[in-house]
């Protein structure tokens, strides 16, 4: 496997104090990583420092062997796929949500509705695309900010706590979707969560996070 | 008798124009200025929010004086020969709506989850398509600032009368009319143009009111 991010000495404050400090990480193209640790860990500071929306203090992160800083931000952004933690849908239908990204590159009218229709279905969320996006449950929401962020067809996709805040049956039917997709697809995927079940059910590798550090 | 007579049709049409023009320069400052104050961290914003915010409730008979001092003759900027003209009103207008477009829109989109914009970068959009997106989450709330600026306009007299003067044919609008006809003892005549006034107010939000809700429904 080839190296897609390789991350030194980064350094991230918030508020003025260090919240992630990592030595040394690498992440290899095509696998899926699963970032653990306790609720203020770093999960989700690392997340938004690899998606360029939060900027570190110091450190240097490599991606495909470039340094992050010489790409447009723009440009980096459009290769990847992110998922927040609370689903965060627009006011608008479901297939609007599962289209915005798409819409934002530009894309042909018809290439829009054709890979928010196969993403809609793979998700087995087809039926609700007419449906206000704001109505939906819980699971049938994350399947949606799943779905939107699946036909942007990413080379990375962050996804920061996707199973939190579902009943067990939502939890259970969506990891196995998310399972069967990821074996599927080239996306290199890393995903943060407080499961170890998560963990082995979908991630070839974890790392753990305290206190904003890696742990061992 | 009333729908007979030009004049009314004139004060009508010129209240209407000037009022109209007046709230969307006032959405051409006041949206962008509230967008920034809501969507950005910077030293000296909360004392810029208080200063909007201190702006919402200025008294228009206030900044009637300020810009008649400004516009007279011998005021700075006397020279443009502005005073006790449309132009005049337009202005003194603008700075009593803009306040009021600007803190209410800023506080509509302070009232969205901030990570929707973080979400919305994360998704591949440039600066400008989030905020638009941002914009159309937060349409319904961004109305309700217009049709605030709106009436805060349509319904001041203060600053008219003193930057317009009131001059038949010229700067009479609806509300410097209803003084007028108030002064003279016309009291028939006041009540005619006040609920002529309450009925284009009314129509106007009404139009308003319903683009909002069929958004809503949406």
């Amino acid at each position: 496997m080839s190296t897609l991010l390789d991350i030194r000495d980064l350094i991230v404050h918030r508020s003025g104090r260090p919240v992630l400090e990592i030595r040394h990480l690498i992440i290899e193209k095509g696998g899926v990583l699963a970032v653990v640790g306790p609720n203020g860990a770093g999960k989700t500071t690392l997340l938004l420092v690899l998606a360029r929306l939060l900027k570190p203090e110091s450190g240097k992160i490599q991606y495909c062997e470039q340094p992050l800083e010489s790409i447009p931000d723009l440009k980096y952004r459009r290769n990847i796929g992110l998922v927040m933690q609370d689903s965060l849908l627009m006011n608008r239908t479901v297939f609007d949500n599962v289209a915005i990204g798409l819409r934002f590159r530009r894309l042909p009218k018809r290439e829009v509705t054709r890979r928010a229709g196969e993403w809609l279905e793979r998700l087995g969320i087809f039926h609700l695309r007419q449906r206000p996006a704001l109505q939906l449950s819980g699971g049938e929401a994350r399947r949606v900010a799943l779905a939107r962020a699946f036909a942007l067809q990413p080379e990375l996709l962050l996804l920061d706590e996707p199973f939190s805040a579902l009943d067990r049956a939502s939890r259970h039917n969506l990891q196995d979707d998310l399972k069967s997709i990821l074996a599927g697809a080239n996306t290199t995927t890393i995903f943060s969560t407080h499961s170890e079940t998560d963990v082995q059910k979908l991630a070839d590798r974890k790392i753990e996070l305290d206190g904003g550090k890696l742990k061992g | 008798m009333l729908l007979n007579n030009p004049d009314v049709w004139e004060v009508t049409l010129l209240s209407i124009k000037v009022s109209g023009l007046a709230t969307l320069i006032s959405l051409l400052i006041g949206l962008p200025v509230g967008t920034l104050l809501a969507l950005n961290k910077f030293p000296g914003r909360p004392i810029l929010l208080a200063f909007v915010n201190t702006g919402m409730a200025l008294p228009p008979v206030v900044v009637g004086l300020a810009v008649a001092m400004t516009l007279w003759r011998s005021g700075p900027l006397g020279g443009l020969h502005l005073i006790y003209t449309p132009t005049a009103i337009v202005i003194a207008q603008v700075i009593i709506s803009s306040p009021v477009v600007t803190g209410l829109s800023a506080a509509a989109l302070q009232a969205l989850d901030p990570r929707l914009q973080l979400q919305l970068l994360g998704l591949g959009a440039s600066r400008l398509q989030m905020v638009l997106s941002i914009w159309r989450e937060a349409h319904l709330s961004l109305l309700a600032a217009l049709m605030a600026g709106f009436g805060a306009v349509i319904s001041e007299v203060g600053a008219s009368m003193m930057v317009g003067g009131n001059i038949r044919h010229q700067t009479r609008v609806l509300t410097t009319s209803i003084v007028l006809e108030t002064n003279k003892g016309e009291f028939a005549s006041a009540i005619a143009l006040g609920i002529l006034l309450l009925l284009i107010t009314f129509l106007i939000n009404f139009a308003l009111t319903w683009i909002q809700q069929k958004g809503a429904r949406r």
